[in-house]
């Protein structure tokens, strides 16, 4: 760890009011202590993007993961701090309820390969064995393939298995699978990273469109993304948050040397 | 220019002639290692094809002195291995019921606690068990069941044997398995708030199918052709047998019993064939399942 205190000066983290997620003072370690995020704070607006940016390690989907607390899985984590969703600590909630509401995406398209595309949009249900009728199913499916713009190209289909899918409708559709449940956040760890130009074009609309009922967290390693679509945008760098601001702002006007550093690419 | 380039036609012209020299020590070494099992197959179906005949399968097999009449005759012994076939498909279906559901949770656990030390300690154990020579599995089932169970041999000390001879098989296939599976797979369940079982029952499990049951099936086809724990178990039974408790017969050792008649020795070949033919089929079942049900990520 080095010593990375700087005078942060507050005006470099904006204060969101009433956010829909506050993160207090975390850090999460992976084991011992040494800590890959320390003293995060930052608020989440409702239905806007947060990008996370910063160089590779420096603790963007440590971030992102502890928000559904996926460091559950590793016995060795731990952390400090909290977070609320929606003023309730999330800690305090069990994180199969928390998950339901906060839905992830991951880098790779990672549909079930067992399951035909109809059966990935509903696993939610299916895989916590809810019943539903089959015309409630077939509106669910229709319905999330719509929002992700998957329902034209996938209608004739659906009885196919997900992984036939080019990699940018399967990671459509695990975007549509998290949203069947309607969650209230949706995480997204470098969602595009493994698409092509197009592909990705295609989710960033889509993800533009879905602000309006969702609030969106999005890692991303490119900054292009992050000025196209996100709202807000952070800048960690070695587990710190250095910077948290208005999107245009922060890539016009950045008021911390390193985000300067990491914006006109002089690292990272 | 044109020297640089003759000399490397020359080289080429040598790598390739190497390549070639290479592929054909190759492919006689891979014929000359099928050649003992096309041998075998040949002696057995030269040897026993007479004795096939529907009877084969559904008869017990012959006493010494009707086999005895049958020779001075000339005429084809008669009888079969009926009582054998049902005792192997008692025994073997029997061990599979106790090893599989004790193999996969098995096999579940390891792939789910990698560097746990208990762990380490099961992974060791099965290892072990690998090694274990059959007869000893065989002495071990003696004295867990033959004795204070069931009193007396059984097909079921027989299963038991068997059952712990294929566990190692099970258990190492379902963790390489579901070791092989991305974890991202298991991630993605857990984060639409599917509970821990939930994923690994409805998630792992299914998309690992087809490895974990090839992984049983050559199980199967490893135990099914197991004499020496029989012989201290099962021990054989001239009729067929469906009581669990008692003496069977199994296809194995019947081979071994017709070996020690001078009167039924030419049995052996038609039952080997048998069981040959079995194995043969449940390996041909487990590679077409490791296709069929073969998923890509
Ligand atoms: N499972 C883990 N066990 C131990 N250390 C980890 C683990 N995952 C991440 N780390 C460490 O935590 C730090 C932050 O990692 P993280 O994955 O959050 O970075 P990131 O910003 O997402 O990087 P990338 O852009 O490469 O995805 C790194 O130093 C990394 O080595
Ligand atoms: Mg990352």
């Amino acid at each position: 760890m080095e010593s990375t205190i700087l005078n942060k000066t507050d005006d470099k983290i904006i204060q969101i009011e009433s956010p829909i997620l506050n993160i207090d003072k975390l850090s999460v370690s992976y084991g011992g202590d040494k800590y890959s995020i320390m003293d995060v704070s930052a608020g989440i607006q409702k239905n806007k993007i947060t990008a996370i940016m910063g160089p590779s390690g420096c603790g963007k989907s440590t971030l992102l993961r502890a928000i559904n607390r996926m460091h559950e899985l590793y016995p060795d984590t731990h952390h400090k701090g909290s977070i609320t969703l929606a003023g309730e600590n999330i800690y305090k909630i069990n994180p199969i309820e928390l998950r339901r509401k906060i839905g992830m995406v991951f880098q790779r398209p990672n549909p079930f390969p067992t399951m035909s595309i109809y059966d990935n949009v509903i696993a939610a249900y299916k895989l916590n064995g809810i019943k539903l009728k089959k015309s409630e199913k077939d509106e669910i499916v229709e319905r999330s393939l719509r929002e992700v713009g998957l329902w034209d190209e996938t209608k004739d289909a659906l009885h196919k298995k997900g992984t036939f899918l080019s990699g940018g409708q399967q990671q459509r559709l695990c975007i549509a699978r998290a949203l069947a449940y309607k969650p209230e956040v949706i995480l997204l760890d470098e969602p595009t990273s493994a698409l092509d130009p197009i592909a990705t074009a295609k989710i960033e609309d889509l993800l533009v469109n879905l602000k309006k009922n969702y609030t969106i967290i999005l890692v991303t390693h490119n900054m292009g993304q992050a000025a196209r679509i996100s709202d807000h945008s952070m800048f960690m760098y070695l587990g710190e948050l250095v910077e948290y601001g208005k999107t245009k702002k922060m890539f016009t006007t950045p008021k911390d040397e390193r985000t300067e550093a990491y914006l006109t690419g002089k690292f990272g | 220019m044109n020297t640089i380039n003759s000399i490397s036609n020359q080289k080429l012209r040598w790598r390739v002639f190497n390549d070639k020299l290479f592929s054909i020590v190759m492919m006689t070494l891979a014929f000359i290692s099928a050649v003992p099992l096309i041998s075998i197959l040949y002696q057995l179906i030269k040897k026993g094809y007479k004795q096939v005949r529907l009877s084969f399968f559904i008869e017990v097999a012959p006493d010494t002195m009707e086999a005895m009449m049958a020779k001075v005759n000339h005429e084809i012994i008669p009888g079969g291995i009926a009582n054998g076939i049902v005792g192997t498909l008692i025994i073997v279906g029997m061990a599979s019921l106790i090893a599989i559901p004790l193999g996969l949770t098995t096999g579940i656990y390891l792939s789910e606690s990698s560097k746990n030390k208990m762990a380490n300690i099961v992974r060791f154990v099965v290892d072990m068990l690998q090694g274990v020579p059959s007869i000893v599995l065989g002495v071990i089932a003696y004295i867990w069941v033959v004795k204070p169970i069931t009193s007396g041999f059984s097909a079921l000390a027989g299963s038991v044997a068997l059952s712990i001879m294929m566990l190692p098989s099970i258990i190492r296939s379902t963790e390489e398995t579901l070791k092989m599976i991305p974890p991202t797979l298991k991630e993605a369940a857990l984060s639409l708030g599917v509970p821990y079982y939930k994923t690994v029952l409805k998630v792992l499990l299914p998309t690992g199918m087809s490895g974990i049951s090839t992984g049983i099936i050559l199980g199967i086809s490893r135990i099914a052709g197991e004499t020496a724990p029989l012989m201290l178990t099962a021990l054989g039974s001239s009729a067929i047998n469906l009581d669990i408790t008692q003496p069977s017969s199994a296809i194995p050792l019947l081979v071994w019993e017709f070996y020690n008649d001078p009167n039924l020795v030419n049995l052996i070949w038609g039952a080997s064939l048998i069981l040959l033919l079995i194995i043969f089929l449940l390996n041909i079942v487990a590679k077409a399942i490791s296709k069929k049900w073969k998923v890509q990520y």
